[in-house]
């Protein structure tokens, strides 16, 4: 999965999987810079080559923590046209979609306005970008499903987004990331999950994002081994400002899934947020329900980057816990932590169950015949 | 419900200071002037208002005054009740949030030197943990230093939550300090304030500061070992306390996976992070975060793969149990003794021997 050492024989990329597959977070990239411009007024045209993107974090180019290789991506999957991993459909076809047998691809365009400060610009790279899914992969190939990407920032701006996108059947949930200028179930952010749950799209919500909130409550950690792991305790805490400010009692239609931020702590979350309601609960007379609860009828889980004990046994009681009905599997394609999917589940699973872990439950919950 | 046995070390108590003038006697004349005529009154924190359900069990709640700062309610609730040998003082005064290092100095050898004085002069079963101005190094050093001659302080107490990530260089002096005089480093539940109590921002609730505490715990375990703090100080002991440590196992699957992934950014990183875990970091048992039932429990018992990280603890008076369920369902007999006993007296070098104090 992570460093190319030698050229890949054709052969090695059609080994995937026999079944059809369900693949919940793919990574579509611009080939260049410019890619988006046909979908920008031309105002921002010259406002991005002055300002460029003025994000809440300080680095103009590059991220804050280096990746550990190039886009954080493989370096067998730039396309042999050019351009960056995962920028072009006919290679993500030819490496990715085809031999692994994927008949659901979700799009989770990353690098769009969420995060930047202007919301404006925000709102408009946003609105580009769900354009550009559209022409340039949803139309393209039908297997492929876009995410709409909102202001994460400016409720009423997403808001307003997303209703432009209800009922295109190009989009299947909209996305949000995790980190988020506050914890995501404040109200500010109230007006993103009204809008999905009228348009009855699930709400994606990706590990990732900048907030200006440093990524541990004891400042910034060194090293980018520190930001990758940080995502899931990100994710266990927005997850539980979700469940607390009683999104989910006042959107009782509303589901989310989180994705890439892992699924083995979910039970231990539930467990503790159970426990101190039973203590606290004077505080949220709101909730009409224990946390576990909302969490269970409302959270779904994609599997990528996959939980890996020493103990498959472990594996499987942690997703007992979860419920099989409620993972959807993931390759992160083209990232470097990529999920083989031929590999990913060990021995010992039934059938049914693998059916609905690949496939069903993704089909399921995104409305795919 | 599983019986606790007697003789046992109880790793987190919370004796607490009733006001911040009962620290004045502790303070010279400069610091009792300053308290006095800046009209400063109490140092209470955020993660523990003193009405919260949390902050104290309804049958230990006293009729007057603050959870926990009544000596004889601690020796009869929880010392006598489970057969404590041992009890281990954790203040959770708010010394160390105040900006200051000199304030957050005197205050905190006010603190230390209140705690012998009330607490372990007044009761031999009692053991302390040094509170230390985190705000310098070099202060924290000397309080250390100052603290350790008295061998019933057998540990460095610090907050899971401060100003930055615990594993940096910058605190390592605090490291090498306690590692030589043989004291572990708690670290416990609670936020300076210096950051947002969550890394995704300011909640709105209590609840959610307190769920968060789980989540810092996972990012303090990262820093601490990406950042070579063991590969440096091999005999180090960390113990996690009042935690919760169910999430231990996935967040070590996690680490785990990614270490394999980007070894190459933290090459003195030299043992996985379980082999870490294993012999340097330890937790306290309350509060249990599961469901009641023994069999989840031993399943996740099964998870961590070891039974020499839990320490008894009672987490006095917070309340975590009620009735005399301080042991949770379904532990053998022989992982009780493990908890209770064994476990602590391998985490604790100076409870070894039984001291003849002063």
């Amino acid at each position: 999965m992570n460093i190319q050492i030698r050229e890949r024989p054709e052969a090695a990329a059609s080994a995937g999987i026999k079944t059809a597959i369900a693949d919940c977070d793919i990574h579509p990239a611009r080939a260049t810079k410019d890619e988006l411009h046909p979908y920008l007024a031309k105002r921002w045209h010259s406002h991005l080559e002055t300002f460029g993107v003025h994000a809440y974090q300080g680095m103009m180019e590059g991220p804050p923590y280096p990746k550990a290789q190039p886009n954080a991506s493989r370096r067998d999957a730039y396309p042999p046209e050019g351009g960056p991993q995962g920028s072009s459909l006919s290679f993500m076809q030819k490496q990715h979609l085809d031999p692994n047998n994927v008949a659901l691809g979700v799009l989770n365009p990353l690098n769009t306005g969420q995060g930047i400060r202007n919301q404006d610009l925000a709102g408009a790279i946003c609105t580009a970008v769900n354009d550009w899914q559209i022409e340039k992969w949803t139309s393209k190939d039908l297997r492929l499903k876009g995410s709409v990407v909102v202001a994460n920032e400016d409720g009423v701006s997403a808001a307003a987004e997303i209703r432009r996108r209800a009922g295109d059947s190009n989009f299947v949930q909209v996305l949000l990331l995790s980190r988020n200028v506050e914890p995501l179930g404040q109200r500010r952010y109230w007006p993103i999950y009204e809008a999905a749950e009228e348009a009855g799209l699930p709400i994606g919500v990706h590990a990732f994002g900048f907030g200006g909130n440093p990524i541990t409550a004891s400042g910034w950690p060194s090293y980018y081994i520190e930001e990758m792991v940080g995502h899931s305790q990100c994710q266990q805490t927005a997850l539980a400002s979700l469940v607390l400010e009683g999104v989910f009692e006042r959107f009782p239609k509303l589901k989310m899934v989180m994705v890439e931020a892992g699924f083995g702590w979910a039970p231990s979350l539930a467990w503790r947020l159970d426990k101190v309601f039973s203590r606290l609960h004077a505080e949220v007379p709101h909730l009409k329900r224990k946390p576990s609860e909302y969490i269970r009828d409302h959270i779904w889980w994609t599997t990528q980057p996959m939980e890996d004990p020493e103990s498959r046994d472990h594996l499987f009681q942690t997703i007992e816990w979860i419920g099989w009905d409620k993972l959807l599997f993931a390759t992160d394609y083209p990232h470097w932590d990529y999920d083989e999917p031929s590999r990913v589940l060990p021995a010992g699973v039934s059938d049914a169950n693998r059916q609905a872990f690949y496939l069903d439950n993704a089909k399921q919950l995104y409305g795919i015949s | 419900m599983t019986s606790p046995i007697a003789g046992g070390v109880d790793c987190d108590l919370h004796p607490a200071v009733p006001h911040l003038t009962s620290l004045l006697p502790y303070m010279n004349d400069y610091w009792r002037d300053q308290v006095t005529t800046r009209g400063m009154t109490d140092l209470i924190s955020q993660s523990y208002p003193t009405n919260s359900p949390i902050a104290s069990r309804p049958d230990w709640r006293p009729a007057q005054g603050k959870p926990g700062s009544s000596l004889a309610d601690m020796q009869r609730q929880a010392l006598d009740r489970f057969g404590t040998a041992t009890g281990i003082c954790n203040p959770l005064y708010g010394v160390q949030m105040v900006f200051s290092e000199d304030m957050a100095d005197a205050f905190c050898r006010a603190l230390n030197d209140w705690l012998v004085k009330e607490w372990l002069d007044k009761d031999d079963r009692l053991r302390g943990s040094i509170v230390i101005p985190v705000q310098s190094i070099e202060k924290a050093v000397a309080e250390i230093e100052r603290c350790a001659q008295d061998r019933r302080f057998v540990q460095v107490l610090m907050l899971v939550m401060g100003d930055m990530p615990l594993g940096k260089r910058h605190y390592w002096p605090i490291y090498a300090a306690a590692e030589r005089l043989g004291l572990p480093i708690g670290i416990h539940a609670g936020s300076a304030y210096h950051n947002p109590p969550t890394s995704v921002g300011w909640g709105s609730y209590h609840i959610e500061d307190y769920v968060a505490q789980a989540q810092a715990f996972q990012t303090q375990l990262t820093s601490l070992i990406v950042e070579g703090v063991f590969a440096r100080h091999p005999n180090l002991k960390m113990v996690m306390l009042e935690s919760g440590f169910t999430w231990l196992p996935p967040f070590l699957w996690r680490l785990h996976k990614f270490w394999r992934g980007v070894r190459m950014e933290t090459p003195w990183v030299d043992r996985a992070p379980l082999e870490i875990v294993r012999s340097n970091i330890r937790f306290s048992l309350q509060p249990v975060d599961a469901p009641p039932d023994g069999d989840t429990l031993n399943r996740l018992f099964d998870h961590m793969q070891s039974d020499e990280l839990i320490l008894f603890s009672t987490d006095y008076p917070h309340w975590q149990f009620d009735g005399d369920e301080v042991l949770p369902k379904g532990l053998s007999q022989d992982l009780v003794r493990k908890i209770m006993i064994d476990n602590p007296h391998a985490t604790y070098p100076r409870l070894q021997v039984k001291e003849t104090v002063r």
